[in-house]
């Protein structure tokens, strides 16, 4: 029989709250926020029972400042927020792809820009997730659309954090985040969990904290434990100290950017829905995938060749994957909830952008099967 | 089994959400059927219309929203007034005969059923209206089996508000039974 213990019925934020204590989730600071809020809610019970520590803050800035802090001293931190909140964590992130610090920000999209609506559905953030932070970088989005799945990315932003010692934002919606639905928690060892890389210097002997090691990866050490070095937000040499000099300078940006660009393929994470023979494909990620699926499968039932791709990873974009995939398409149909923010990079990815067209819905309300129906009828040149 | 797709409308305070995650999650975890339930938020907590969407079926369900419900259950007459017209043709209709007054009928089966004034009649306690309703719509349908929705209440509530719970969902599953749909 089933073990009915491991079976909840919750809503994806607990979905994100389970993955996250699943990936071994040490510290959450954080300021609730709507549609955020039951993350850190569940977290604050979750988190003590297994030793953890949960710190309410006074703002979001500040609870970047702890998770950054924490995380340094060699604990798995992150924090959850919504848009408001995620434009006020963006200097601290930025400082965090600085200094190299992992760390996880759930952002639970609603409508904006400024406070908008909180109540609401949006996908208006996507953007910001890659560039709301100044200057180069590169970063780690991850998004889903199910509560198995968003088990599962939360997972994998924590693993993610590790290994490339980078910020990673896992992009919930409103839709997803509040709906309640099945979630089977996966059983120890189910799906790796990447542990912190500590450094094997010993104490007393000279830690360098930005000296890769062959594989290019950068052992950590405790903050505050047995070596003493410096972090910062300026460019750095490989002690930590503030540098100027061009040759350092350049080394690190591209260290930063190349760090993740160069491992697009295994970063990336998507799913696919009869896309074998499909003529026409939708593009689509979190909950306006659950409608473009929906739709996908209905059409198909009537002999229209329609597939999905459902993307997972949406930062780095997986511009060679999306290209693959999109080749032999008629049509391919972007859908999201923005202006078209997605689109963009399907445009910039495809061989022919004059056929990829954008089905989105910004009211706040989810985009239905219909909403994405009308556009494919418009190409197909049926009229609505 | 078909797709049901369920609209539980009220006001702020009646328990229509608890009442769908209830259903929701029975079937889920009781009857391994695929459910999904969601809510229209807004930022009032009490007071104002409160909507709640729930699916269940045995194939995977993929759009959350239900846009036209098989069954709709309305606990005031803002709620009725607003959604009624949204009722898939030869779906039912529960109200509470109390809060509801039908106005202009629909292609759905009516029922009106005396679920608040039984309850306080009988328990004196409004706090279980919902389970009421909830037996009230399983006695009517037959949409699950009502061990269910006592395992979720099992693991939800208090132990000392069992019995009242119990007997709320049978008052309501002996005036539903006598309107099977």
């Amino acid at each position: 029989m089933e073990n009915k213990n491991n079976i909840r019925f919750i809503q994806g934020n607990e979905a994100c709250v389970e993955g996250a204590i699943y990936a071994g989730l040490d510290f959450f600071a954080g300021y609730p926020i709507t549609p955020s809020t039951e993350i850190a809610e569940h977290l604050s019970a979750r988190l003590p029972q297994k030793g953890g520590k949960f710190i309410q803050m006074e703002d979001e800035i500040a609870s970047m400042g702890a998770v950054i802090g924490a995380s340094l001293t060699g604990k798995k931190s992150m924090t959850a927020t919504s848009g408001p909140g995620f434009s006020l964590k963006q200097e601290a992130l930025g400082y965090a792809c600085m200094a190299e610090i992992p760390c996880v920000i759930a952002n639970v999209q609603r409508g904006g820009p400024s406070t908008g609506n909180p109540t609401h559905v949006s996908q208006g953030d996507v953007n910001q997730a890659r560039w709301g932070t100044h200057g180069d970088h590169s970063i780690i989005a991850l998004t889903a659309s199910n509560h198995q799945d968003i088990f599962k990315i939360t997972v994998e932003a924590f693993n993610m954090a590790e290994t490339y010692r980078s910020p990673v934002i896992i992009l919930l919606d409103e839709a997803v985040g509040h709906m309640r639905e099945k979630l089977t928690i996966p059983e120890p060892g189910d799906i790796q969990v990447v542990e912190r890389l500590r450094t094997s210097v010993r104490k007393g002997i000279d830690y360098h904290p930005y000296l890769p090691r062959e594989d290019d990866r950068l052992p950590m050490s405790d903050f505050g434990g047995e070596h003493r070095y410096n972090v910062t937000g300026l460019f750095h040499d490989m002690w930590g100290f503030p540098n100027n000099n061009p040759k350092v300078v350049s080394e690190l940006l591209r260290h930063l950017v190349d760090k993740i660009e160069n491992n697009v393929n295994d970063i990336n994470m998507y799913k696919e829905y009869w896309l074998d023979d499909a003529e026409y494909i939708l593009v689509s990620y979190g909950s306006s995938a659950r409608s473009a699926i929906h739709m996908a499968k209905n059409r198909r039932s009537r002999g229209v060749r329609i597939g999905v791709l459902e993307l997972q990873t949406l930062w780095p974009f997986p511009t060679e994957m999306v290209r693959e995939k999109c080749a032999g398409a008629k049509a391919t149909i972007v859908v999201e909830m923005n202006m078209g923010q997605i689109v963009t990079q399907v445009k910039n990815a495809v061989d022919n952008p004059n056929n990829v067209f954008l089905a989105n819905r910004i009211d706040g309300q989810l985009i239905s099967p219909t909403d994405i129906k009308t556009v494919l009828r418009m190409i197909q040149g049926k009229g609505v | 089994m078909d797709r049901l797709r369920l609209v539980f409308s009220g006001s702020g305070g009646q328990g229509v959400i608890t009442a769908a995650i209830i259903l929701a999650k029975a079937a889920a975890i009781f009857e391994n059927k695929n459910a999904i339930q969601s809510q229209s938020y807004g930022a009032a907590a009490r007071g104002g219309a409160t909507r709640s969407d729930i699916i269940i079926d045995d194939a995977e369900i993929f759009f959350p929203k239900v846009i036209q419900p098989n069954i709709l259950v309305s606990l005031t007459q803002e709620s009725y007034s607003t959604f009624a017209p949204i009722i898939r043709p030869g779906g039912l209709l529960l109200v509470d005969s109390k809060y509801v007054t039908i106005e202009k009928k629909v292609d759905a089966k009516h029922i009106a059923l005396p679920m608040y004034n039984t309850v306080m009649e009988k328990i004196g306690k409004p706090i279980v209206f919902n389970i009421c309703m909830l037996g009230a719509l399983v006695g009517i349908s037959q949409l699950i089996r009502p061990e269910s929705i006592m395992k979720v209440l099992e693991t939800t509530i208090p132990k000392d508000f069992m019995d009242m719970n119990k007997k709320a969902l049978d008052l309501g599953m002996k005036m539903g039974e006598k309107n099977r749909y």
